[in-house]
């Protein structure tokens, strides 16, 4: 007998376009039953679209797909009976309050009625959502109202869980709460798809994360055997004077020197001892320091070392400033 | 439990759902019974005089319009919905519940099906509010008890008609407001038939537009069985079929625009 757990969710070949935009390039995938696992990737990576493929929101052109065992395409129902979903835009209804949206999940998942009340309360009560439960969503904030949404795909208990984006927008806050309940489910036994753009978010919450790039997945491990692809952080120096550029970066050894803004980079982890041992070098060398920072490895630093090239143009601008 | 059977919970459900949304609009709601009793008001009072006089009857006047015109707002009443339920659903599939509802082992069609049963008990609604009013200014029906079943019978089967067709034209609609003026066409048509005035006063022309049209046997149905005088066999045949017709029509185009929308 195999020892191997059974696969929760399993894909080959899933392929889906528009007219001549290929959004999905032939995507594997198997994830073990009780695991967490992230799709990481840029927007328009095609994030969404495998999340809507999986999730029986639309079909895919060609591959197949079986969510606990069931097929995708033959065992819709089955299929669907499994899953909850929470998307990045909420899916909730704004003209019914936060406990009447819990209660028409419960009604569709066809639960008694005094079930479908214990759970709602149960829900409100777990992700603070007790004292808003009469309001309509529409007053909620957006940690709340994705709690909500969170919270209607579990009335029905199910055992695959998609989450696209789950911290999209969020605040900091907002996001460790939603990190907490997250972990929370992966410690009652489900399954977890999620989708981020976030290193950090994969990195806290996935056993395995795939890289998705222009609908392919271009690496796939654990955040550890991705983060050995990637080179480490560095700190950047910002100095006051052009001349002294060439010395500064000949002392510190740097990887790189940019006379335009002045900086140089310098291979670092951003460790105490590390800065100390920069700032004294530089001291010793009578070099004068404008500014410095230190650059922990993001998403870019992923696409870069994966691809050869930055995630964008603009996200490369933001991790300069 | 069978798929049939989940069909109907889960179309109460959707129907549930909508209930709480007409209390939540209840502007909407307001308007959708406000209108065909001003109209009724506006016609009895403002030109019942005139009009009541050109029926060429014995009496003539108010009264006699009044008597005359009753079917006709009747059917106002159910165009008049129209509007309010195709805004409705053009609104309901912009939001992301939709999109859930679409990822549950629900049947897909009670999304469809709540919208068409919360908009008939409007049209249900607001009729008997037009009803009460009618009777509040004067007007006294002939029917009898059969005659009442009947009327029930009609005004289901046409709201019923009615309603899938505006779901359809929501559903279809690009945006909200393309929704909230598609079905305006829908309110003139019993104007442009035996509701209001008899076609006989009516250029040939548009005497020919308004015997074919769905609205007047539908209103010569409604007007038979509240004069308690019986409707013609003829045209209780033609009110089923264009409402049978209508109804297929409308439940066809608004399926395969649900399920398009999702791929």
């Amino acid at each position: 007998m195999s020892t191997a757990k059974p696969l929760a969710i399993e894909a080959r070949g899933l392929r889906k376009s528009y007219d001549d935009n290929t959004v999905l390039d032939g995507i594997d995938l198997s994830v073990p039953e009780g695991a967490v696992f992230a799709l990481l990737g840029p927007n328009g990576a095609g994030k969404t679209t495998t999340v809507a493929i999986l999730s029986t929101l639309i079909g895919a052109n060609a591959g197949e797909a079986r969510i606990g065992g069931h097929h995708l395409d033959h065992e819709t129902d089955e299929v669907r009976s499994l899953i909850g979903v929470t998307g990045q835009f909420a899916a909730i209804d704004k003209l019914l309050t936060g406990r009447e949206n819990l209660h028409l999940m419960g009604r569709l998942h066809h639960l008694p009625k005094t079930e479908i009340h214990e759970r709602a309360q149960r829900l409100l009560e777990q992700f603070d959502l007790v004292e808003a439960a009469k309001r309509s969503p529409e007053t909620y904030s957006g940690g709340m109202r994705r709690r909500l949404d969170l919270a209607m795909s579990l009335m029905g208990d199910p055992r695959v869980i998609f989450l696209d984006e789950p911290t999209t927008g969020l605040d900091p806050r907002s996001r460790r709460t939603m990190w907490t309940i997250i972990r929370e489910l992966v410690a009652g036994g489900v399954t977890i798809f999620l989708t981020t753009q976030y290193l950090e978010e994969a990195d806290q919450l996935a056993d395995r994360i795939a890289v998705l790039d222009g609908g392919r997945i271009i690496a796939e491990g654990t955040a550890e055997e991705l983060k050995r692809l990637i080179p480490g952080g560095h700190i950047s120096v910002r100095l006051k004077r052009v001349d002294q550029l060439e010395p500064a970066a000949r002392e510190l050894e740097a990887t790189s020197t940019d006379p335009d803004q002045l900086t140089i980079q310098v291979p670092g982890d951003g460790t105490v001892d590390s800065l100390r041992s920069v700032i004294e070098r530089l001291d010793r060398a009578g070099i004068e320091v404008d500014d410095l920072s230190v650059h922990t490895p993001d998403l870019d630093d992923v696409f870069l070392a994966l691809t050869g090239r930055p995630e964008n143009p603009t996200s490369q601008k933001e991790s300069l400033r | 439990m069978s798929t049939m059977s989940y069909a109907l919970t889960d179309s109460m459900t959707m129907l549930r759902r909508q209930i709480r949304h007409m209390g939540r609009y209840a502007s909407l709601t307001l308007m959708v019974i406000g209108i065909p009793v001003v109209f009724l008001l506006l016609f009895v009072y403002v030109f019942g005089g005139t009009l009541g006089d050109g029926l060429g009857g014995i009496t003539g006047g108010r009264a006699a319009y009044l008597a005359y015109v009753v079917p006709g707002v009747l059917m106002m009443a159910v165009a008049g919905s129209a509007q309010g339920t195709s805004l409705k659903v053009a609104m309901d599939m912009d939001e992301g519940i939709i999109d859930r509802f679409r990822t549950m082992a629900i049947s897909r069609v009670s999304v469809l099906t709540g919208h068409v049963l919360a908009s008939m008990i409007q049209i249900l609604l607001a009729i008997t509010v037009v009803l009460g009013i009618a009777a509040a200014i004067g007007y006294r029906t002939g029917a009898g008890v059969a005659d009442w079943f009947g009327l029930l019978g009609v005004f289901l089967l046409i709201s019923f008609a009615i309603t899938w067709l505006t779901v359809a034209a929501g559903i279809t609609a690009k945006s909200p407001e393309t929704a909230s003026n598609t079905p305006m066409p829908l309110m003139l048509l019993p104007f442009m038939g035996s509701g209001f005035v008899p076609t006989e006063s009516m250029p040939t022309a548009m005497q020919w537009f308004a015997e074919y049209q769905p609205f007047t046997p539908w209103i010569e149905v409604t007007r038979g069985l509240l004069d308690g005088t019986g409707a013609a066999g003829s045209d209780i045949a033609l009110a089923v079929s264009w409402a049978g017709a209508i109804a297929l029509f409308g439940y066809l185009v608004a399926r395969a625009e649900f399920d398009r929308r999702g791929a």
